[in-house]
């Protein structure tokens, strides 16, 4: 795959920055190349130095050698610890909030498989190896792998997360350039590995609209997730008012599940999933473990309609 | 009864090449020193292995579209690279050679504590070996060396069953080698070697012999897990099956982030004999440097989060394993300066051995340098997986500890061959290995930097400059190393004979001849004083009007 941008040939120094964290990340590593720079100058000088002063050949008189040096360790051991806990400190605030979507941020579903990258936008707009975002708005990525674990990687925006099988991982960013971007895939999955490449288009708000109405399908996530509720045979058990055989659904993400062993969880995606494909795993209390698994049944793309569908239920939806 | 005191002064007097030339006398021989020089042999038969396979790769990324034209190939190609270099040369590097040979002599001792398991460990280690490269060059590995799940147990159809009972074996000879040193260090010490009387040589061996005794046994354990999924379909790994995928990752890591030590310890152990011992000078903070490989071995144990931060560990985790990631640098930071403290005021030679430790102070520095970046939470999210990765370890792995290797090599040649090495070549071949190292992988830190992922067969044309620059390099190095390969052996039979302390350094190894009888010395050496006691500047003005 050509590179989704202009390109010249020759020393590639210059990486966009095109996202929030571009900018924080790049600040920290301005920071490290002065303090890595201004180390590797004062070793390499003294060493240089040292070695020309004190060549065994030199004639010069080395007087008294240090006797007490034990201040001398103390002071640099203690200078380089308080040098890294800081630089830690500042790693680490950026770091948590990469991996914090704010709840307002547009929700992409993103699915790696050998060896491609499959996207689905909230309207039930889909796409393959690219990935359309708005700039100037957070953008949240929940991701999952069909098959090994993959690797969504984003120079550009200087971001990247694993995407394992069977879990939903998530990072978010607001791009701010518009442009095309490499999307790469970072974990090694096998022989197309380094073909598992993609873009991320960043578009001005009025262009991804008119992006996201150009490809827009008849039904979004939300109304596919319902038909194939009905479909899977869920609503029978899950649906309406009934709470005899099967838990209500309503307001179900997010909040806690008292389970028959005692022990709460909270409604993740993680336990939608597990929910559907592993039923007996974990069982409501004062339910009986009736229900089927869907393992093998159900496709990633479909249980996604499905979570996205759950997701909506509020209190009022379904009773 | 005279007869037997002659055939015993005969013993004394003959080195230990000299002993018998049968090769039964060598395939089962109890003698560290020879055991050491056949794992030597040994790990110089799989460094190659391993360099061939860096040399097609790096033959592929010439051209963005990769020369190969084959991903399956070049995935393999970096998993042979991985397995031959971290299991089996790596890791028993620098303790097996340089440490089998040396610990009982600066020790002043007669052999290491058990030389059957010793000779043991070098038959596990062989026949591991054969299996790898069994299942390495005949079968194939295409998951790489850390054979990550689920592409390790269920998508890749090559031969990880007989890598993983390869590595699974190899382990043992690991611990061996350490119960081995480890007992030999506590109870086989000359009269008057105390605890701080000893080189730093021999406590960065015990600090190394520890990890192998406590983290070898989860790589055993990880493996025989991967086994038994592969084989019999037990699913601890595997998600549909009711497993996890991350808690390979961990179990893993929490071996080979110690090994990461054990393979760059014994490097910090050379460095510390070949600096004081070209600069004329006592160590300098001979406690702190000590001490800090202590210390490495200690913290070293709760680092292993940091191959991991983007691979689905908690925020939280992250936080702490990133913590102790910068915690863990600071040993590595003292010892650098007391490296420096050690040239001050010295009288600094620049033969072969220093400037093959000059080299890995400053590549290790840089090494050390960008761990900072990669320890970052924040930058290791753009940085991991990318060539920065790449550059980051091999500046330590390569340009620490097989500089280290050479440069112990060089120092020691004397006294393992008996023979002076042509001093001419050697410094020629650090320079080279310098320069090929620095032009191989310092532009692999900027492809890191502007992204290009690792283990790509084919990659974007924008990085290719850097690429060819990195390859070009790459020759470079290869005729660093060759060049020891014909002149070293050259030496053997040609080079002139070392008196026994050629370097003039102290350390009992050197007080015994050189190459060392049999028994290594006629008589029990007594310690009187601290290690590194080398003259006052006085005394050796002195020395020098005198004659």
């Amino acid at each position: 795959m050509n590179p989704p941008f202009d390109y010249k040939p020759g020393l590639n120094f210059n990486l966009p920055v095109a996202a929030n964290f571009a900018v924080t990340t790049d600040h920290i590593f301005i920071a490290l190349l002065v303090l890595s720079s201004a180390v590797l100058i004062l070793v390499l000088g003294l060493m240089f130095t040292f070695a020309v002063r004190y060549r065994a050949g030199s004639p010069l008189d080395r007087g008294t050698l240090l006797n007490k040096t034990w201040i001398l360790e103390i002071g640099w051991t203690s200078a380089t610890f308080l040098g890294f806990v800081a630089l830690f400190w500042w790693g680490g605030r950026v770091f948590l909030e990469e991996f914090r979507p704010p709840p307002e941020a547009i929700k992409i579903y993103v699915v790696g498989k050998q060896w491609m990258w499959k996207a689905e936008h909230p309207g039930g707009q889909k796409e393959i190896n690219t990935i359309h975002v708005p700039i100037n708005q957070p953008v949240q990525l929940i991701m999952t792998s069909e098959d090994v674990i993959h690797d969504v990687g984003i120079p550009a925006f200087r971001l990247k997360r694993d995407v394992l099988p069977g879990r939903y991982e998530n990072m978010w960013f607001t791009a701010d350039t518009p442009g095309s971007y490499w999307l790469f895939c970072d974990q090694l999955c096998g022989s197309g590995h380094s073909l598992m490449r993609g873009q991320v288009v960043a578009m001005t708000q009025p262009d991804y609209q008119r992006w996201l109405e150009i490809n827009g399908t008849s039904i979004g996530l939300v109304a596919e997730g319902q038909r194939l509720f009905i479909q899977f045979g869920c609503a029978g058990c899950h649906g309406g008012n009934g709470t005899v055989r099967a838990p209500s659904l309503a307001g179900l993400y997010k909040s806690p599940v008292p389970l028959s062993d005692g022990t709460t969880v909270i409604a993740d995606e993680k336990y939608l999933k597990d929910s559907i494909l592993f039923p007996k795993k974990q069982v409501v209390a004062s339910f009986k473990p009736v229900m089927p698994s869907f393992d093998g049944k159900v496709s990633e793309a479909d249980l996604e309609k499905l979570l996205a569908y759950i997701k909506s239920l509020g209190s009022e939806h379904v009773r | 009864m005279s007869t037997t005191t002659t055939v015993e002064a005969r013993k004394v007097e003959e080195s230990y090449l000299s002993d018998k030339f049968t090769l039964a006398s060598w395939l089962v021989t109890y003698d560290h020193k020879r055991i050491a020089i056949l794992y030597m042999i040994s790990i110089t038969f799989f460094f190659f292995a391993g360099s061939i396979a860096a040399a097609i790769i790096r033959w592929d990324l010439i051209v963005p579209e990769g020369m190969l034209k084959d991903p399956e190939t070049y995935n393999r190609m970096f998993s042979i690279h991985g397995m031959m270099m971290v299991w089996f040369f790596l890791v028993p590097s620098i303790p097996t050679t340089l440490g089998n040979f040396l610990i009982p002599l600066m020790i002043g001792s007669r052999d290491v504590a058990f030389p059957k398991i010793n000779l043991m460990s070098w038959y596990i280690f062989v026949i591991a070996g054969c299996v790898a490269f069994y299942a390495t060059f005949v079968g194939g590995i295409d998951a790489g060396w850390t054979f990550y799940p689920t592409l390790s147990t269920g998508y890749s159809n090559s031969f990880i069953k007989v890598a993983a009972a390869a590595i699974f074996l190899v382990g043992f000879s690991s611990i061996a080698s350490g119960v081995n040193f480890m007992v030999t260090i506590h109870r086989m010490r000359a009269p008057g070697m105390y605890w701080h009387r000893l080189p730093v040589f021999i406590w960065s061996h015990y600090a190394v012999s520890v990890i192998y005794v406590l983290a070898t046994p989860m790589l055993a354990m990880t493996m025989v897990m991967l086994f038994f999924q592969r084989q019999f379909g037990v699913g601890m790994f595997d998600p549909q099956l009711g497993g996890d995928l991350v808690l390979y990752q961990h179990m893993f890591w929490f071996y080979s982030h110690p090994a990461v030590y054990i393979m760059i310890l014994p490097g910090f152990g050379v460095i510390s004999e070949i600096i004081p011992c070209f600069c004329h000078r006592k160590l300098f903070g001979y406690e702190f440097v000590v001490w800090s490989s202590i210390a490495i071995a200690v913290i070293g144990f709760f680092a292993w989060g940091h191959h991991m931060f983007i691979a689905g560990i908690s925020l939280y985790s992250g936080l702490i394993f990133s913590l102790m990631s910068y915690v863990v640098a600071v040993p590595s930071a003292i010892k650098v300066f007391n490296w420096i403290g050690t040239m001050h005021k010295g009288f600094i030679r620049f033969d072969a051995p220093m400037l093959y430790a000059l080299g890995f102070v400053l590549l290790f520095a840089i090494g050390g340098l960008t761990g900072l970046w990669l320890a970052n939470l924040a930058a290791d999210v753009h940085l991991h997986d990318t060539y920065f990765v790449i550059a980051h370890f091999h500046y330590i792995m390569v340009g620490g500890m097989v500089s280290a290797l050479f440069g112990g090599l060089h120092f020691w040649w004397p006294k393992i061959t008996g023979r002076l090495y042509p001093e001419m070549w050697g410094r020629a071949a650090a320079l080279i290995i310098f320069l090929g190292f620095t032009m191989t992988f310092a532009p692999q830190f900027i492809l890191g930097y502007t992204g290009m992922p690792r283990r790509y067969a084919t990659y974007p044309p924008e990085y290719q400059v850097l690429n060819v620059l990195s390859s070009a390099g790459a020759s470079i190095l290869a005729l660093g190393y060759l060049l020891p390969m014909v002149y070293l052996p050259w030496s053997l039979f040609r080079g002139p004979r070392a008196p026994a302390n050629p370097w003039d350094a102290t350390g009992l190894e050197w007080q015994t001849a050189s190459p060392p009888p049999s028994v290594n010395f006629i008589t029990t050496p007594i310690v009187t004083t601290k290690p590194y006691n080398y003259q006052e500047p006085e005394v050796l003005e002195q020395q020098r009007q005198n004659g």
